[in-house]
């Protein structure tokens, strides 16, 4: 009957979060000249579910610091208060507060937290600065709490006399009263008195509902509000009276109440409700007309400790994470999963008596379970992407708090936030994201007196962008500052050493240093960024992710930074390719064409990689045969097959002896088990059994020596290929 | 033919051994193979499984010694030559040839590798009264990989620490140690 909450901690932090992210961004949205009234309702319900759930759940400081923040915005919610940007930022410091104290209950630490009285004791000044009297606010804090009688505040109160007579139902609507009680309990000395008296006949009772109503005293010296706010939840289904303790007029119903206990056999049972021994469990549970209420025994409250140690254990260990799919998205599998069974007993029926002549239905069936197998695991798929905007939500507050600190004027235009990715690749993204976008801040935009002077408007933009394009999801972080300095970036790679004094380099491999480890042209080693430690890590990270990042820039008109990244990083669309006897998979998506006959293509360049002229293009060849030291059937160049494949933002191509089928593969990691290989990025297992290496474009182009600027000055003037 | 069927029974009786063995006591046994005529033992408890050999996945650019990979039941496991990788002739292929799948700790991790050895022999006991430290090799520091020298009534056996064995660098050579402990 009792039930473990801890087990609903999780769902509630997570709510919390996303509680917590709509305020952020709500308030974010919130201009303080023209207060939109949606989205102050918006921000106060996030607050109110939070302050709701962590009460319920025990969370008792994050309850009440919420009460407080929420008291501010019921005020500006009914216009008697009017919001500033100075409130704005104490909301948005209160919820980073909030979501620490949810992150340090989350990770089961103990939650200290010395920002949040700072915080509470301003959100208290700003209240009764010019506030009649405190009692106004509590009524405010709970309007309905008014049609209860308002009692002055009074810090010397002894304590309250409370009737509590909740609607037959409330145990359907999740309201525990021995909850409250127990609450109530925590503020001080309680002594509660049940009244059975509607209890019916044990033939008629409905176990689900609750025919009991409670007198409560409870001595302690805590406000009305205190009290209040243990009822909140049923406030609405119930006859609820609080009354100071010092009055003492006994109501009636108190009297009846013990009346009736005195009366009635089931009085022990009521009475240990609070204050049960253990050895009066067993009596409890086994009582019959004991109701939902009363069966709720120590016994669970007990073990609560112990569950939530080992929750903490648990946590340590393996950091729980979960998914919110689209009822849509399931119901697709479900869909796909019939089908599949349909398939399998029709194929099942198929094998008891199989003759040669139903062959064709056999085969008819296979094709359908592949089909069937195919879509199931698109859909599977499916169930782990989610949008983008996931990422994206952090960073109108990130702009927001970074600008400011910078004396930055920047508006922040998110795009595409529907895209869908891979949950592994999202929660992987954000950290080079963040990166990046603090560097764009930070080194790309001017400040607005710069940006005056160069002509631009003084509020600087920078573009989030997200699509798809060819099976790959593209990231941009686009920003119209200041672009790359590349005198500035030459002049820092000579000093780091990572160019040669005198050495040419192209735009865009001027560009890619700032890739490099230890790169930073930053002046000052500022907060943001510019530690030097950053864009290599970043590009590491998306390496790792099998995707890349570049950026693009004109100087003076700003910097587009371009990550692409794969949908997933479990399956593969791959194209199998034999060289010699060694099949390997390239991934379909890198492949842009192949070639069969080039003879009159090819360009043979001494001390060089061949080149391969592809329309008015030189795209260098990669023999892989002679990369990975292996025998191939083809004796001469031309009697291979060239792939043109792109990777690392060049093409190039394999020669190869022949072209296998098609097949999506399951990546397998190598590292697993033995570690890293030039030029493979993975291997799976073939259908016969066997095993067979996955090739990765950028490791083979980088096996090979292919240089890029090679490349690059064949593709603009092909002087060097004649 | 039946040759095959007799090498299965050995191979059964032995993974009944390893099974046995880890299941009892977790005393000092050691399974015990050859190489090139020598006997050489692995820690027990450090072996999952011995399977005959079956061509292997090659790896582009490994060392000689790294036969390739092999699909053992969806892991990708690395089969690794330890006569290759004592720097001894290659030896043909034979029905007797099995690869012994053991689990390496390397750091926190464990890893799953195979290695290829002329044949498996026996599960041997040997007390710790009965392992000798190895010689110090003089001008060769990699007996780090040699636990001890076993010995018993009618045969001596060189044990390797195949942790450190299978997780040392590719450049580490192995051929001078193996000479000198065969002498």
């Amino acid at each position: 009957m009792s039930i473990d909450l801890s087990q609903f901690h999780q769902v509630f932090f997570e709510e919390s979060y996303e509680g917590l992210d709509a305020m952020e961004s709500a308030l974010l949205n919130l201009q303080p000249d023209n207060v939109d009234s949606e989205t102050i309702n918006e921000i106060f319900r996030a607050a109110h579910s939070i302050k709701g759930g962590s009460g319920t759940f025990g969370f008792t400081d994050v309850a009440s610091f919420t009460h407080v923040v929420e008291t501010l915005l019921d005020e500006i919610r009914s216009e008697t208060r009017t919001i500033t940007s100075e409130t704005v930022d104490l909301f948005l410091r209160s919820v980073d507060c909030i979501r620490r104290m949810i992150q340090q209950h989350d990770a089961g630490e103990p939650c200290d937290i010395p920002e949040a009285s700072e915080l509470k004791a301003l959100f208290e000044a700003i209240l009764s600065g010019d506030e009649p009297s405190e009692t106004d606010v509590i009524a405010a804090v709970d309007p309905e709490a008014k049609a209860a009688e308002v009692q002055p505040e009074n810090a010397s109160q002894k304590g309250w006399r409370i009737y509590f007579k909740p609607e037959i139902d409330v145990l359907r609507t999740g309201n525990d009263p021995l909850r409250m009680f127990r609450e109530l309990e925590s503020l001080g000395s309680l002594s509660v008195t049940a009244d059975v008296s509607e209890l019916p006949l044990i033939s008629s009772i409905d176990p689900e509902a609750c025919y009991l109503a409670w007198s409560l005293e409870l001595s302690a010296d805590v406000p009305k509000s205190a009290v209040e706010e243990v009822f909140e939840w049923v406030v609405d289904e119930s006859d609820l009276t609080i009354t100071p303790l010092s009055e003492s007029n006994l109501s009636s119903a108190e009297n009846t109440a013990s009346d009736a206990v005195s009366e009635n056999a089931s009085g022990p049972v009521v009475d240990s409700v609070i204050d049960a021994e253990p050895d009066n469990n067993e009596e409890q549970q086994n009582s019959p007309i004991a109701g939902p209420a009363p069966t709720e025994s120590p016994k669970p409250v007990a073990a609560k400790p112990t569950a939530t140690v080992s929750d903490k254990k648990d946590k340590s260990k393996v950091e729980v994470s979960s998914i919110r799919v689209g009822i849509d998205k399931v119901d697709d599998l479900i869909n796909m999963v019939g089908e599949l069974v349909i398939t399998q007993s029709m194929l099942g029926e198929l094998g008891l008596d199989f003759t040669i002549e139903s062959l064709p239905r056999l085969l008819e069936g296979i094709e359908q379970l592949s089909q069937n197998t195919r879509e199931l695991q698109e859909s599977v798929m499916r169930i782990r992407m989610l949008p983008i905007s996931f990422t994206f939500s952090r960073f109108p507050r990130l702009v927001h708090d970074l600008s400011r600190t910078m004396g930055k004027k920047i508006e922040l235009k998110l795009l595409g936030e529907q895209t869908e990715l891979d949950k592994t690749v999202m929660e992987r993204i954000g950290d080079p994201l963040v990166h990046l976008v603090r560097n764009s801040l930070d080194h790309g935009i001017e400040t607005p007196e710069q940006r005056i002077n160069a002509g631009k408007p003084e509020t600087g933009t920078i573009t989030l962008n997200a699509f798809h394009q060819s099976g790959n999801i593209v990231i941009q972080i686009i920003d119209d500052g200041a672009g790359l300095n590349k005198p500035r970036i030459l002049e820092k790679a000579q000093q780091n050493g990572l160019v040669a004094e005198g050495d040419m380099l192209s735009d865009d491999q001027i560009h890619d240093l700032i890739f490099r480890p230890g790169f930073s042209t930053a002046d000052q080693i500022s907060d943001i960024s510019g530690r030097g430690v950053g864009m290599d890590v970043v590009r590491r990270n998306i390496n790792e992710l099998n995707g890349s990042v570049e950026v693009e820039s004109s100087e003076g008109e700003g910097s587009v930074f371009t990550i692409r990244l794969p949908l997933t990083l479990a399956i593969l669309d791959g194209q199998l390719i034999r060289v010699g006897k060694h099949i390997y998979i390239l991934p379909l998506i890198s492949i842009v064409e192949s070639i069969q006959s080039f003879q009159g293509m090819l360009h043979r360049v001494v001390g060089g990689c061949d080149l391969l002229r592809l329309r008015d293009e030189y795209v260098p060849i990669i023999q892989l045969s002679s990369i990975f030291n292996i025998a191939s059937d083809a004796k001469d160049m031309d009697d291979g097959l060239l792939v043109v494949v792109e990777g690392d933002n060049m093409k190039v191509a394999i020669l190869i002896d022949d072209l296998e089928a098609q097949q999506q593969v399951v990546i397998k990691s190598l590292e697993e088990n033995y570690k890293k290989v030039d030029g493979v990025s993975g291997a799976t297992i073939l259908g016969d059994g066997t095993v067979s290496l996955i090739l990765d474009i950028a490791g083979l182009i980088k096996l090979a020596g292919v240089q890029r600027y090679e490349y690059k000055a064949v593709s603009s003037g092909d002087d060097c290929a004649a | 033919m039946a040759e095959k069927q007799n090498d299965n029974v050995t191979i059964d009786s032995i993974n009944d051994d390893i099974s046995d063995a880890i299941a009892h006591e977790p005393s000092e046994q050691y399974l015990t193979f050859f190489i090139d005529n020598e006997e050489y033992g692995v820690d027990i408890l450090s072996v999952q499984e011995i399977r005959g050999w079956e061509p292997a996945t090659e790896i582009p650019n490994a060392p000689a010694y790294l036969k390739g990979v092999i699909n053992l039941r969806g892991t990708v496991v690395p089969i690794t030559d330890l006569r290759l990788r004592f720097g001894i002739n290659q030896f043909e292929y034979s029905p007797v040839t099995v690869v012994i799948v053991v689990k390496v700790k390397a750091g926190n991790s464990e890893k799953i590798m195979g290695v290829v050895v002329d044949a498996v022999s026996d599960v041997s006991n040997f007390s710790k009264a009965d392992i000798h430290p190895a010689p110090e090799l003089a001008e060769n520091k990699n007996t780090a990989f040699v636990k001890g020298l076993g010995s018993s009534e009618s045969k001596m056996v060189i044990l390797l620490d195949i942790n450190k064995l299978l997780s040392a660098p590719d450049d580490v050579d192995l051929s001078e140690m193996s000479r000198a402990l065969a002498k």
